[in-house]
């Protein structure tokens, strides 16, 4: 018989293995599943992880590289610190919808002006939009006790409905002959979130995201407020005795999230998306949360794991047009990763024990 | 606008439809976390089961057959979240999560194929002369078999939650698992055996959706019922009547914002969409002053040590 026996404290060098081995797990379950699909699994994986960095068109996949990993980095970060405390935003999607409808909105309200000062005008909007809409749960939290999950999921499908609205009426292009969508803001200079060197991807997007990273890592090493947040995470009785301020920690932690989901689908909707449509949101919001946990809610981790996840959605989008794999495969395929990491990382804070013989754990 | 096409009769009887899958899906979930489990991934399970119903319907061209599968289906995923949380002790709020965006894609990938194909319609209880009658044959005697047993179930779950000695185990496990360790009740078996429980109602709930209520299948087309399950829990305050009592007015919310769309009310469409979503919100933050009766080791982890 296994049987689990706890650790005293949690090792340190699972921490570091786990999501590594989750990532190699989910490689050969990927593997067989690419396989029942009818494909060579081989080429699926190399197609997936290895043709978007060194395959023959790499030159043209590497920037992308950055422009689907800034949002994730932006938002995981973000949530990451809620997570941390026990706070659970699952409502990132409707945050980032809400930034880009405010980011667009202020900027398209100066149309056709140019100004230097839209650009920042429009950061600040597109902050705020997703603050205020984490802020909803965040309020709810402390003044009634509601639960946050729900309330920020819930908000999710409030916020598409709002983002059809819009792109149908409010910020419908005047000149877009009737069709749904707001007017392309790469066309209007003051408000184009443009690549900062030519053909790498990087935009002010990603450079948020760094910015975040860093920031995130000195608040939780260096902060005070970031030693509340671990130590609520790790032990909310001892934190409330520490003087710890439950409804402090709940708004700042939603509230950051939001802004930084906010951010991320502002500068999305000015940069590679470029207007307010009805199917904008691609589900950043959701696939962060995998990115937080598989960066194991660490700043440094989450730069990882975010790059690797944006990985997957280019290799993916390579597999579906070259090996006709289905999108649904790819998502099913990120899902399952973050099912592999829960599931090894009990090895973190658990031995593995057969029967009653002392012997090592070996990886799942 | 045209009020008056609203007919009442119809209201109610669309009504108890509209309830219907997000009842029996909130009744599974009840069970789950009176055994002291928080399952978020409702809405993963409704989605595999609506899929693997629509589809088993579609092949044997049987309903009964679809709905078997579908539940087959939605167990089958909750023993991923079983292992994770009973045997490989993971976090309960990300294995939930892990669930839904799982169960997203693979009912996404299992559903190629089935767009825009009708499925075998699932009969009317037709009985000759009560079924005719008006008003009450619709409302009573008119509905297809599951919406009977929507409400079978509420009153079989409530009934066994107060009298079964197994519901009383199962309240023990949910309150306090140490204790129901101690006196030598299997925690973990009994645990799985509610999250499969959880699992196949949620799956009978999604395929009530793709095979009753829409009827045909899309990518997604469960748009959040499963948190709305979750939430009824909550606004149910773990009670098997009162989960029935949210779903009503839930199903009512959501066909009135339907007729009124239909009627062309001045107020645009996307507005009523997402009402039923904000009235769920505001319902929640009402029932939220009652926290007393959530079961007390709900969302705990629990690993014996002897």
């Amino acid at each position: 018989m296994l049987r689990l026996e706890k650790r005293r404290q949690p090792s340190r060098a699972f921490a570091w293995a786990t999501p590594v081995l989750a990532v190699v797990a989910t490689m050969i379950f990927g593997g067989l599943l690419f396989a029942a699909l009818g494909k060579d699994p081989l080429v699926a994986i190399r197609t997936i992880f290895w043709d978007p960095l060194f395959g023959q068109h790499a030159f043209y996949y590497r920037p992308q590289l950055l422009v689907k990993g800034g949002p994730l980095i932006l938002i995981a970060i973000g949530l990451s610190l809620g997570f941390r405390a026990g706070i659970w935003n699952i409502g990132a999607e409707g945050q980032y919808i809400l930034g880009a409808i405010c980011g667009a909105g202020v900027g398209l309200a100066f149309y056709p002006m140019e100004g230097w000062f839209i650009f920042p005008l429009m950061v600040i909007a597109g902050a705020l939009g997703g603050l205020v809409w984490a802020m909803i749960p965040g309020l709810l939290k402390v003044k009634f006790g509601t639960n946050e999950i729900l309330v920020s999921l819930m908000l999710v499908y409030v916020a598409e409905q709002l983002l059809a609205s819009v792109s149908l009426g409010l910020l419908k292009n005047p000149q877009g002959f009737g069709f749904p969508g707001s007017r392309n803001l790469q066309q209007y200079d003051s408000a184009h979130n443009a690549e900062l060197i030519a053909g790498t991807g990087m935009h002010w997007g990603v450079a948020a995201a760094f910015i975040a990273v860093i920031f995130a890592y000195i608040l939780l090493t260096r902060h005070q407020l970031g030693y509340h947040i671990r130590l609520t995470g790790e032990a909310p009785r001892a934190a409330r005795f520490a003087g710890v301020s439950p409804t402090r920690l709940v708004l700042f932690c939603l509230g950051i999230s939001g802004a930084c989901a906010g951010l991320a689908g502002m500068f999305e909707v000015s940069g590679p998306a470029g207007q307010v449509t009805i199917d904008f949101n691609t589900g950043y919001g959701f696939t962060a949360i995998i990115v937080a946990f598989l960066g194991r809610l660490h700043p440094v981790g989450i730069l990882l794991a975010g790059l690797l996840m944006a990985l997957t959605y280019i290799g993916g989008e390579i597999a579906q047009s070259g090996l006709g794999l289905p999108a649904a495969a790819i998502q099913m395929f990120q899902g399952m990763l973050l099912f592999f990491l829960l599931a090894v990382d009990v090895l973190t804070g658990y031995r593995l024990r057969l029967g009653g013989a002392t012997k090592e754990g070996e990886a799942a | 606008m045209d009020l008056s096409a609203i007919n009442p009769v119809l209201l109610i009887a669309s009504l108890m439809v509209a309830a219907t899958a997000v009842m029996i899906a909130a009744i599974g979930e009840l069970i789950v976390e009176r055994a002291g489990v928080l399952n978020l991934g409702v809405e993963g399970m409704m989605i595999t089961g609506a899929i693997c119903g629509f589809a088993v319907a579609v092949q044997t061209g049987s309903p009964t057959a679809g709905f078997i599968a579908a539940a087959a289906g939605g167990a089958a995923l909750s023993m991923l979240f079983a292992f994770l949380t009973q045997f490989a002790l993971a976090n309960q709020v990300a294995s939930g999560l892990a669930l839904t965006l799982f169960g997203l894609g693979l009912s996404a990938l299992l559903g190629q194929g089935y767009q825009g194909i009708k499925p075998p319609s699932t009969p009317r209880l037709d009985i000759p002369v009560l079924s005719d009658l008006p008003w009450v044959g619709r409302i009573v005697f008119g509905h297809d078999l599951m919406v009977y047993f929507g409400l079978a179930l509420v009153a079989a779950t409530w009934a066994f939650l107060k009298y079964a000695r197994a519901g009383l185990v199962l309240r023990a496990v949910g309150e306090n698992h140490d204790a129901a360790h101690a006196l030598g009740y299997k925690v973990v078996r009994i645990r799985v055996l509610a999250i499969a429980f959880g699992g196949a109602m949620a799956g009978l709930g999604g395929a009530y959706i793709s095979l009753v209520r829409v009827p045909q299948w899309t990518e997604g087309m469960t748009a959040g019922i499963g948190w709305i399950a979750l939430a009824l829990v909550v606004f149910a305050s773990w009670k098997p009547w009162r989960v029935l009592l949210g779903a009503y007015l839930f199903g009512g919310v959501t066909v009135l914002q339907l007729n009124l769309q239909a009627a062309g009310i001045a107020i645009p469409v996307e507005y009523l969409s997402m009402s039923p979503y904000i009235i769920t919100i505001v319902v929640l933050v009402i029932m939220s002053a009652d926290k007393s009766r959530a079961p007390a080791s709900l969302g705990r982890i629990f690993h014996a040590t002897h």
